[in-house]
This record gives structure tokens, sequence and C-alpha cells, in this order.
């Protein structure tokens, strides 16, 4: 804006102060209105939903899976459609930072004088497209997920093989899934990344009895599953060492393996023994 | 020349102020009395002017075409002011501390008075209040209310809104329950991958590698000390701003085009 559209906003801006009314009585009666408004949402909302607790924190417990607010779901499900290791440390802090910076020099490059909406076509389109963006990211991420399902279709090499393989394999994968990995560890689309590493490819890393050894004597914050049985961890160590970078992981038959339902919000409901 | 009204009618009911020069009416105990509420607030005021801000204040004149979006400012701070008392009323139960922090959570659910409720809105409050603080936001960007002369209470307004973020991630963490330990252990994953701050932010925020009680006093303080203290001083900026400057019109409000107020001048 330059010297003369600043000067004529203001003129045209007193004039139509002057043909306003006072703030007192005239418009403090819609913010009192609105304020009772919100007072007795929150107070409903309350009664409604109540102040209830999940069970006590529990360092140990590996069945827990973890949910951000909701309206914190359209930027995790940003951070994971991040896919290369090397881009998700920028990414985590490169997205928020980036977009807190777009906001705050919003006034300061968007230099049109204009405020009507229908006049400014690229403020107002960007916006509604912000706008859409978050609710289908927020979507995404309230639907896709969740940590106690794994969506990964079988390797090639399982797809030709016969039919108990198969079977052992999607076995296996519904272990994984039900023992909760997904609490610490990204596989596939699935999981939270971190504190442990990634399994998405694990198969490239370790072999099956490596991958059997760590789940009986894992290392320090992970722990043992070894009271499933052998039977099981074998299934686990198998469908886990199936993981592998060439294999064509996302896609046939890919239905997603239902954790047991304690997961989601019971806490420590131990579901290690299925 | 017509007579000026310089004052509207008093509404019935309120007599006007006695004026210096005016005869004396003698009064008793009780008109003595009925007045000292007015000699209090004048003794205030005679040593404040707090009159001429309220008149500032209360009587700014507010242009035409001001419509329900505007209340929604308003509305985001009565959220606060409710996140405010409920969270005060908290922390006269709440502990700290990672063997006691659950326990107190439970024992405000299920002994004290009310408690539960007191929680709920305080839990709820923060939904409602992000919910109202995006609303606002879009607000004033569709009606172009953050152009010249508002663009500072624009950008003091996007600190406002980290502020609040941060709030709700702080604030998740402290019953200890199990939702609130492992969302925090995320969030601190995805803060620890960050370049260059990275490897520092756990040792900064959780007072070392894992969630512990140190984290749960630190996140306290950060909740209700730092980050309140700092979103009250802006909000007071905010509110300082949008009565120094005057809120916008709707963009598709247009002033008459010859006013009856500046004809005088044109004469
Ligand atoms: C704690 C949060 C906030 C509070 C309590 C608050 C409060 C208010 C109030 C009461 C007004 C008066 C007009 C109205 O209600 O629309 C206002 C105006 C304004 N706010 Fe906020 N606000 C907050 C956050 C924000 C945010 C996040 C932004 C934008 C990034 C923002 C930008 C503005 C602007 C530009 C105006 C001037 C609007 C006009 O003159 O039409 N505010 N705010």
């Amino acid at each position: 804006m330059n010297q003369r559209e600043k000067e004529e906003y203001l003129r045209e801006y007193a004039v139509l102060k002057a043909q306003g009314k006072p703030f007192f009585p005239y418009i403090i009666v819609k913010d009192g209105v609105m304020m009772i408004v919100v007072i007795g949402t929150i107070m409903l909302l309350s009664l409604l939903l109540g102040g209830e607790l999940t069970a006590k924190a529990d360092a140990t417990t590996t069945t827990y899976a973890p949910r951000p607010e909701w309206y914190y779901f359209w930027a995790f499900e940003l951070l994971r459609v991040v896919k290369p290791p090397y881009l998700v440390g920028l990414a985590t802090v490169g997205i928020p930072t980036i977009s807190i910076l777009l906001l705050i020099l919003l006034p300061f490059y968007d230099r049109n004088p204009e405020r009507h909406p229908l006049r400014r076509p690229i403020a107002t389109t960007t916006g509604i497209f912000l706008i859409g963006a978050m609710f289908f990211l927020s979507y995404l991420g309230a639907e896709a997920g969740a940590p106690s399902r794994i969506e990964l279709g079988p390797p090639p090499a399982i797809q030709e093989a016969d039919q108990a393989t198969q079977t052992k394999w999607d076995l296996g994968r519904k272990l994984v899934a039900q023992s909760s990995c997904g609490g610490c560890h990204k596989i596939g689309e699935n999981g939270n990344d971190g504190p442990g590493p990634p399994l998405t490819e694990i198969g490239d890393r370790l072999k099956e009895g490596a991958i059997r050894e760590t789940l009986i004597n894992p290392t320090a914050p992970m722990p043992s599953f070894a009271d499933l049985g052998a039977d099981q961890i074998d299934k686990m160590a198998f469908f886990l060492s199936s993981l592998k970078s060439g294999g064509e992981d996302e896609g046939a038959s890919a239905t997603g393996a239902e954790g047991g339902g304690a997961e989601s919000e019971g806490g420590s409901a131990p579901s290690k023994a299925p | 020349m017509a007579k000026l009204k310089l004052l509207p009618s008093l509404p019935v009911g309120l007599r006007a102020p006695t004026r210096p020069g005016d005869p004396v009416e003698k009064k008793g105990p009780i008109g003595h009395a009925q007045d000292a509420g007015i000699h209090a607030v004048d003794w205030v005021d005679e040593r404040t002017s707090l009159s001429g801000t309220m008149r500032w204040v209360m009587f700014r004149p507010i242009p035409k075409g001001t419509n329900w979006f505007y209340t929604l400012g308003t509305a985001t701070m009565v959220a606060f002011i409710n996140q405010v008392i409920t969270g005060i009323v908290l922390g006269m139960y709440y502990e700290p501390s990672a063997t006691r922090a659950y326990e107190s959570m439970k024992y405000i659910n299920n002994e004290v008075f009310l408690g539960e409720f007191v929680h709920g809105m305080h839990r709820w409050g923060s939904t409602v209040m992000v919910v109202l603080i995006f609303l606002h936001m879009a607000r004033t960007f569709f009606f172009g209310a953050y152009k010249y002369p508002r663009e500072l209470n624009w950008v003091i307004g996007v600190v406002l809104l980290v502020l609040t973020m941060l709030m709700s991630v702080t604030g998740y963490l402290l019953p200890f329950d199990q939702r609130a330990y492992w969302a925090s252990v995320v969030a601190m994953n995805i803060a620890g991958n960050a370049p260059i701050v990275g490897p520092f932010t756990p040792d900064i925020a959780l007072g070392g590698p894992d969630v512990t009680t140190l984290t749960l006093s630190r996140f306290y303080l950060i909740h209700m000390m730092i980050i309140p203290g700092a979103l009250i001083g802006l909000i007071g900026a905010h509110l300082y701003l949008v009565i120094k400057l005057g809120t916008t019109a709707p963009p598709w409000v247009r002033a008459d085009k010859v006013s009856a107020g500046l004809k005088e001048h044109q004469e």
C-alpha cells in the first residue's frame, strides 16, 4: 500500500466509524451473547464427555497406542507423508517453521490494498485451499495408520510360496500388530516413528534368527516378548524378516490386521497372550 | 442556527448530576449513604482518571455493518479466561510429580466437589479455544483485517496462536495417564528429530532422556506460568491495538458517498 492508498483507507474508515454506533451498549450485547454461548458449550461438553483418565502412565507397557489431540492430526499426517529418513528431521522443523513464518509475514508480502474476499482471488483461493487441505489431512490422520494395525501386503516371495507359508506370514503380521510394536516402531504406513527404529525394511538388516533373538532379549527400553512362546515368536520373526526394501510391499490384497480391541483406550490391558 | 443537542437524554430513573452553582439541597443521612458509592468512585477517579479510559473503551465508535463474525475474538478470550479459572482450581489439588500426578487427578475427579466437572471444562475448554482461535484467524484473514494499519495485530495474533498450541502440548502430559505419557514420548521424538536443536530438546524439555518427574515439573511450569504469562501480556497488547485502531468494517460495507458529517466541510 502506498501513501495515497493508506490515506484513502483511513478517510473511508473515519466515515464508516462516524456512521457506526458506540460499542456500549449496541455492540457489547452481541459479545455478551457470544460469551454465554461459549461458556455454555464448554459446560455442556464437560457434562457430556467428562474428564476421564486412561490408566496410569506405565513406561513398560507395550500395548498402548498413543494419539495426539484430534486438532493435531493434520500435522502428524503431514509428517507421515514424508518418507526418506534424511528428510524427516528437516520436515519436523521445516514445515512448522515455514508455516509460522508465512503466517507472520502475511501482511508484509500481501500488499494488495483490496480487502473484499472476492476481489482478492489469490488470497481467498489459497485460504480456502489450506482450510480444505487441513480438513482432508485431519480426516486421513483420523482414519488411517492406527499403530495397532499393519497394512502391508505380502512381498512377492511370499505371494508365490505355498499356502502354509502365506498363512504363517499373515499370522506373524497379526501378532506383530497385536503386540503393539507400532507403539514404538514405524511399520509401513502404520506405527509411530520412534522411539524404536522403523521396521519397514528390517529384513535388509537382520536375519530371522537375529530378530528372534531381539524379541526375546531386547536392548533397554524395548520389552521382552519371551512369554509369547517360541511358536508365536517364530511367526513374528518370520514376518519381520520378510520385510525388505526390494519387495513390493504396499499393494495386492492388503486388508490390514486389527490389533486386539483393548489397545486403543484401555491402556495397560495385556494382550500379549492371544 | 439550529439548537445543538449535545447529550442524549438520560434514561428514566437517573438524576442529572449536580453541577457547581446548582442550589444545594439538604440531604439526610440516607441521602449521604446513597452518595457513598459515587464518592468512592469519584475518589478513585480523581487519582487515576480511569473514567476517561473507560469512556475510551466502552463508548468507542464501532463502524456500521459489524456482524456476528466480530464476536469470535471475544469468544476466544472467554475460552481463555475459562482455562485460567478452571486451571487455578485444578492447580489447588494437582501435584506435578510422576508418582503423585495421576493420583491427584483421580482425586480431583472422584473426591473433589464438582472436580470432574471443572476438569472436564478445562479439558474441553482447550479444544473450544483452539477451534475458536482458528475461526477468529480465518475471519480476520478473509475480511482482510490484517492489512494497514492492523499488521502488527496480526503478528501478535500469530504468536498467540503458537503459544496456544504449545499450551495444549504441555498440558496433555500433566494428568500422566497412558494417553498423556505416550503422546508426549512421541511428541518428544518428533522434536528430537529436528536438525541442530533436535538433540538438545529432550535434555531441556524432559530434563533427561526419558519422561520423568523432572519433565512433569518443567511442563507444569511452562503450562501454568511461562506461557500463560506471555499469553496474558500479548492478549493485553492485542486488545489495546484493537481499541486504539478500531475494528474493521466488513469489506463489502462502503461509506455513503457524501455523509452528513462531511458535508459541513465542503461548503
Ligand atoms: C488468544 C487469542 C486471541 C484473542 C483473545 C483475540 C482477541 C481479539 C479480539 C477481542 C478482537 C476484536 C475484534 C474481533 O473480535 O474480531 C481481535 C481482533 C483481531 N485479531 Fe485477535 N485474538 C486472538 C488471536 C488472534 C490470532 C491468532 C490472529 C491472527 C493470526 C488475530 C488477529 C486479529 C486481527 C487482525 C484483529 C483485528 C480485526 C479487525 O479489526 O477487524 N487474533 N482479537
